[in-house]
């Protein structure tokens, strides 16, 4: 129910903003759209990046918009649905939308960004993770403030190459598409860096009894350091394993370990071990002030990529004040030089386009703990 | 070499393994001829029993020995308790029925306590203790092979030879051999036939809690799915060594067990299940009843 109700005021908002287009303001205000699925049933992955993009333009309108212009906001429900997607995008670029925040799902923005590539629309996604979005080079003015799948990847070659100092290094994956894209990536950033060689890649059956074997291939591989791309219940097995046939290297994995069941369940043989997860914000002070908006507005605590689009809001809107016009170049060019306070500190954004400074951390198993290692 | 020992014992490990759980189910096919497809979930409510009693007498202090072999007692007869439920419930009232039908109700029996467990207990993984102490003779042998695998190598032989002599020498045994061959003749020469086919039921659930127990301590974690992908490979071991031959089912999870670690250890365990089953459909090409088994034996 209360999606419908958010979406038909979306609707309305939008339909007096058209009405009420006053021509005795100061300044033309500067459109924004925002595109996301605001109903249906990743509704929960849309609203909380809506509500965190009116938050942010609240509070700069009051403070009398950016330049002088106050900033108006176009939103389109998409459903997370490309086919929709593509007219949601249509519809915000002959509305006048400058810029767009959004969209929330890989799938969908990618449908999206061809029709704002032709009509040289600035881009900015909260969510969407798949890494051919702003790795291909095809969108210009694509930027995104979460770090893509395979950033996980990077940390982990980047851990294992300059911290652990790995000369050889064994890659296995529980054979999913979450699993074994990671452990690709890996092998390949591994493989370009020169500095180390993958002496093993394999894939593990999940659920097997035993992988007293693969341990053995491990041992004799002479690796000196083991990334896994999985879930907790394999890693727990391996590094279970791992120690009683008496392999002490380290074991590095993902978000998908970074669980604490790996640690009830791995028990003693879980210390020391690596994993990555997104790097913990909570505690900044921009996060804590919007989190405590958000409370108060909607009794809740804001779900998945608040804060991501508290970022997306607050990076756009000074990028576009500092380029003093909404022009694309101008606008994408502030976004890769100027950097902005965030709920995840100061960021800014590369050439591609992904972020600098959101990202995944280090965190290693002390004392039944996953503590943040860098 | 060394590498080749290696492999060779996590072979044994995980060929004893499926054992342990693959001499339960050729038991049962070979008294009434059914694949109780149930049966890897008695070894997952083994494991939890097993789970449960263990945590309660670790807070009595108990040695650990002790802890193991009452645990054992618990799981068996708890285990044992549903098997005898289950074929009540599931088996039985389907007896004279055509024999698709009793395969349907013991998959429906298996899907059932699978969701009974996640919903009484967790859809989480929970960690399972080391019951089986290490042993001090091992320590050099650590890289190699650990005690609970030499555990559960020990105890897969001796259920087999015990499951053996129970069949052979044993009153019971007689009755049960007499079943097999045919159910309406052994109701007429006086034998009990219904009590025959829950004993045979509770007896191999019983194995299967054992199993479930030993594998679990070796592993360090349970949920309510373990019993399915363990009962898969058992039942391929079962039907590799001619399901309804004892040794049959043993002699399969090893040859099972090698190949799998083996085509690990030299080729990749990407491909550890591509080898798994193309040499069971290479057996079953040229020895239709499993290594062991002869078309006649089963009903001998």
């Amino acid at each position: 129910m209360s999606h419908t109700r958010h979406f038909l005021l979306g609707l309305a908002a939008l339909a007096l903003s058209v009405c009420t287009a006053n021509p005795a303001r100061a300044a033309e205000p500067i459109r924004i759209g925002v595109a996301g699925a605001h109903s249906g049933d990743l509704a929960s992955y849309g609203l909380p990046t809506l509500q965190a993009v009116r938050l942010v333009v609240e509070e700069i309108n009051a403070k009398g918009g950016i330049n002088g212009a106050p900033v108006e906001l176009l939103v389109e429900d998409d459903g997370c649905k490309p086919e929709i997607a593509t007219n949601s995008a249509t519809k915000l670029v002959s509305g006048g939308a400058k810029a767009v925040i959004g969209h929330i799902c890989s799938g969908a923005t990618r449908a999206a960004l061809p029709i704002y590539r032709a009509a040289k629309v600035l881009v900015i996604s909260p969510s969407a993770t798949t890494p051919a979005l702003t790795q291909s080079g095809e969108y210009p003015y694509f930027f995104r403030t979460i770090a893509a799948d395979n950033t996980q990847a990077a940390n982990q070659v980047e851990f294992a190459l300059h911290t652990l100092n790995a000369g050889k290094i064994a890659v296995l994956h529980d054979k999913g598409d979450y699993g074994k894209g990671l452990a690709e990536y890996a092998q390949s950033l591994i493989e370009q860096s020169g500095k180390a060689q993958v002496v093993l890649f394999e894939g593990i059956t999940p659920g097997a009894v035993d992988y007293s074997a693969v341990v053995q291939k491990i041992k004799r591989s002479g690796a000196e350091a083991v990334l896994f791309g999985g879930y907790h219940p394999e890693a727990s097995k391996l590094v279970g394993q791992m120690r009683q046939k008496r392999l002490a290297i380290p074991f590095v994995s993902d978000d998908g370990v970074k669980d604490d069941t790996f640690i009830k369940v791995a028990g003693k043989d879980a210390e020391g071990v690596y994993a990555t997860g997104p790097t913990d914000v909570s505690t900044n002070p921009l996060t804590k002030a919007y989190r405590e908006k958000f409370r108060q507005a909607e009794g809740t605590d804001p779900g998945a990529f608040f804060d991501n689009a508290v970022a997306a809001a607050l990076a756009l809107t000074n990028a576009i004040a500092k380029a003093g016009s909404a022009d694309p170049e101008a606008v994408a060019h502030a976004l890769r030089t100027e950097e902005v306070a965030t709920p995840f500190g100061a960021i800014k954004f590369d050439a591609r386009g992904e972020p600098v400074g959101i990202g995944f951390s280090i965190y290693q198993v002390n004392n039944g703990q996953f503590v943040q290692v860098r | 070499m060394e590498y080749f020992f290696e492999l060779l014992f996590s072979g044994l490990t995980r060929g004893s393994i499926y054992a342990l759980i693959a001499l339960g189910y050729t038991m049962v096919y070979g008294i009434i001829g059914l694949i109780n497809f149930a049966h890897g979930e008695m070894y997952m409510i083994g494991a939890f029993t097993a789970l449960i009693v263990s945590s309660v007498l670790t807070i009595y202090g108990l040695p650990l020995p002790a802890i193991l072999v009452l645990t054992a007692l618990a799981a068996a007869v708890w285990a044992g308790a549903y098997g005898f439920t289950v074929e009540r419930l599931a088996y039985r009232p389907l007896r004279n029925a055509p024999r698709l039908a009793p395969l349907i109700s013991a998959i429906g029996m298996s899907i059932f306590l699978q969701n009974y467990v996640l919903l009484a207990q967790t859809p989480d993984f929970v960690p399972f203790p080391a019951l089986i102490p290490e042993f001090a003779f091992l320590e050099p042998y650590g890289g190699i092979v650990g005690s609970s695998d030499l555990v559960i190598l020990a105890v897969s032989a001796l259920v087999m030879a015990a499951l053996t002599l129970l069949i052979k020498y044993t009153r019971i045994g007689k009755a049960m051999r007499a079943t097999a061959q045919d159910q309406k003749m052994a109701l007429l020469v006086g034998i009990n036939v219904d009590r025959i086919i829950s004993l045979t039921f509770v007896v191999g659930s019983a194995l299967a809690a054992i199993g479930g127990l030993l594998i679990a301590s070796h592993i360090g974690q349970i949920n309510f799915a373990i019993g399915f992908l363990a009962g898969i490979k058992a039942f391929t071991a079962a039907v590799l060594g001619g399901i309804g031959s004892i040794p049959g089912a043993v002699l399969g999870s090893f040859v099972l067990g090698l190949t799998e670690a083996f085509a690990t250890g030299y080729v990749s365990s990407d491909y550890e299940d591509v080898f798994a089953f193309s040499l069971l459909v290479l057996i079953l090409i040229f020895r239709p009843a499993g290594l062991l088994g002869k078309a006649a034996v089963e009903k001998v």
